[in-house]
């Protein structure tokens, strides 16, 4: 493990921003830290970057406990949430200033600075200040910055909360393949689920100052370890009283369950393709229906509990109030803080759970096997 | 349409309304006596200006006051930047209660300020102990009240808000990310500060201190309770009070004469902080 915590923990004014935290982070690797607001995340990379120190616990970096080295010898770039570039320095001196602080050489330093300016593509904007830059290239720049003494270890705080929504999946594309050109171990804050999934190898997700569960986007997706990650990820609706839903069966303690939209498939009676299914559906009734740009989002009334669903533009119209047919394939069954897959049982008894569903039905979006 | 023309000359009537009061409130209560007063100064001929302005105790009232000004001007900028520095960065108890104690030179009469030194390092004052067991180690008499010191220290009272009033904002406004990156990259706490906070707050600096010397040029109460002998502690305005009530025509121009100068310093101050104003707004467009 390259970045390691031990045992962290942190309090402050009384609040207990982390809880025995233990993570392993391997070299090279690219690392979200996915959490809602107040969950602890910024709080672990602080702690990591030597800005916070833990009250208790070791933090290793390449083998070598840091607890007790200052910031500036960790041999880590930080990325500031709104970047923190220097408002009075231009692009130049902005990349530089890490450098100079260290004396190098001036040659070096101009050497060192425009090959970062290269590989960021931000030839020709050396004597701009801050303030004439958009979004985008600030982020550049205080990447470039962090990046300019050498660090073995990047650290990211929320690197994309300052962007516009429409450039964000361009740069967070941008930086991904960005670091990995540069090879460096890294690790940002996100509180976007979209965002750690799109850019991260691996997940840590936070909350209430603990670490819930660690592993690569699928693996949290499809096998979330605890409630809160089940009812953190995707696009979760919670319901209680499952066992009135057809094909489940309420199991001894389960008593909430989490049903994704992927998890449901919706159909009109007459819909030939799942006549052989049928039988396992029962009758919705459409309360809602959002236009969310690529697919419709459908909120349904199945014998008094709400789910959602996600239909695409290319079916049959639909309108409020209409009756449809409605599968739930499986759902996460919640107790304290355990967790269970529950397959449908009517399904399961048609010995349609797997590569035969694929031939009926008619959505196949998010249905996995794990 | 009707309605809205009716709508636009009632809001003309407004403005032209409010700008008339405005114009006409400050000339009566500024524009005119100021000007009244370089009138009056002149009024004797400009040989008879000269001469009041390089009378002996003039003179002396001069020095007393540019002294005053500068070592109060030089202690609240040292002072203020410590304060400023100390609440915005730093969170400790009593926080609050020292960013209020700094503001009661605002709120204090200044007649106040002076008093309350002489109870503290006059001759009966709680520090009259201790000054007398210094002077008596040093071999001097240390004087403070009634003395150049105590002009000093009256003069630092009323004006030391000045500078940490006008740089808490700023510090506070910008937070400390910038700082905290520098530090992550090594640098340390005299670089950042020259590199990175200074450069933010140099104009706020430089406004604070230009409120502060205007201040300190024109402090009357605090030092009037602190300073009685003319020639030798008197300063610029006291000096303008002991001529205008000595009585004689002579006196009473000469007084005017005296305070034209305070005018003019007064008018340049304002030059510079519309300089200033305008240089500072320049630089955070920059932003």
């Amino acid at each position: 493990m390259y970045v390691e915590l031990k045992n962290i923990n942190k309090t402050f004014d009384g609040f207990r921003a982390s809880r025995d935290i233990n993570i392993g982070i391997e070299k090279g690797s690219l690392t979200a830290l996915l959490g809602p607001s107040g969950s602890g995340k910024t709080t672990i990379l602080r702690m990591i970057a030597g800005l916070e120190n833990p009250d208790s616990g070791d933090i290793f970096i390449d083998g070598v406990r840091v607890n007790d080295i200052a910031p500036s010898e960790r041999g880590i770039g930080f990325v500031f949430q709104n970047y923190a570039l220097f408002r009075y320095m231009t692009v130049f001196d902005n990349i530089a200033y890490g450098l100079k602080i260290r004396k190098q050489p001036k040659e070096e330093i101009k050497k060192r600075v425009t090959e970062l300016i290269e590989l960021t593509g931000l030839t020709g904007m050396e004597k701009r200040y801050p303030n004439q830059l958009s979004g985008g290239q600030r982020q550049r720049v205080a990447f470039a910055r962090a990046l300019a003494p050498n660090p073995h270890l990047l650290l990211l705080d929320e690197p994309f909360a300052a962007i516009d929504a429409k450039v964000r999946h361009e740069l967070r594309m941008w930086l991904r393949d960005m670091i990995h050109k540069v090879g460096i171990t890294s690790i940002f804050v996100t509180h976007d689920q979209d965002e750690a999934v799109e850019v991260a190898s691996q997940i840590i997700v936070t909350n209430n100052g603990r670490v819930e569960q660690t592993g690569t986007a699928r693996e949290i997706y499809g096998r979330p370890a605890t409630a809160f990650v089940t009812e953190f990820i995707g696009q979760p609706a919670v319901i209680d009283n499952y066992g009135r839903l057809k094909g489940f069966e309420e199991e001894d303690g389960f008593t909430k369950a989490v049903v994704r939209p992927e998890f449901i498939e919706a159909f009109k009676s007459d819909n030939s393709r799942f006549k052989h299914v049928i039988g396992c559906s029962e009758e919705g009734t459409i309360t809602d229906i959002m236009f969310r740009g690529t697919s419709l989002e459908l909120t349904l009334d199945v014998g008094g509990i709400k789910l959602s669903t996600h239909r695409s533009l290319e079916r049959r119209e639909v309108e409020i109030g209409e009756k449809m047919r409605v599968i739930i394939y499986r759902l996460f069954a919640v107790k304290g803080d355990e967790v269970r897959l529950i397959e449908n049982e009517e399904l399961k008894k048609q010995d349609m759970h797997n590569a035969r569903l694929e031939s009926y039905l008619y959505s196949q979006d998010g249905y996995f096997v794990m | 349409m009707a309605q809205n023309t009716k709508e636009k000359k009632k809001t003309d009537i407004v403005r032209i309304l409010l700008i008339f009061i405005s114009l006409a409130f400050v000339a009566v209560m500024l524009v005119i006596p100021l000007v009244s007063v370089i009138y009056n100064s002149l009024r004797k001929g400009f040989a008879f200006y000269v001469e009041a302005l390089s009378g002996k105790y003039v003179v002396s009232a001069f020095k007393v006051t540019m002294l005053a000004t500068v070592i109060a001007v030089a202690v609240n900028t040292f002072f203020g930047l410590v304060a400023s520095w100390a609440l915005t960065r730093f969170s400790f108890r009593g926080k609050q209660i020292l960013a209020t104690l700094i503001d009661i030179p605002f709120s204090i009469s200044p007649v106040i300020a002076g008093l309350a030194y002489i109870m503290t390092f006059g001759r009966l004052g709680w520090a009259a102990p201790f000054l007398e067991w210094l002077g008596g180690l040093l071999g001097i008499e240390i004087k403070i009240v009634f003395a150049l010191p105590g002009v000093v220290l009256a003069t630092i009272f009323v004006t030391f808000p000045f500078v940490s009033r006008e740089l808490i904002p700023v510090l506070n406004a910008d937070g400390t990310d910038e700082e905290e990156a520098a530090a992550l990259m090594g640098a340390g706490g005299w670089s950042i500060f020259k590199s990175i906070t200074f450069p933010r707050i140099k104009w706020a600096l430089l406004y604070g201190v230009i409120l502060c010397t205007a201040r300190a040029l024109g402090e009357f109460g605090a030092v009037h309770a602190l300073s009685k002998t003319r020639g030798k502690t008197f300063t610029l305005p006291l000096e303008i009070d002991a001529l205008y009530l000595s009585g004689d025509q002579d006196s009473i121009v000469a007084s005017f004469a005296v305070s034209s100068i305070l005018v003019i310093l007064a008018v340049l101050v304002l030059v510079l902080r519309y300089v200033l104003e305008y240089k500072a707004k320049s630089a955070g467009k920059r932003r």
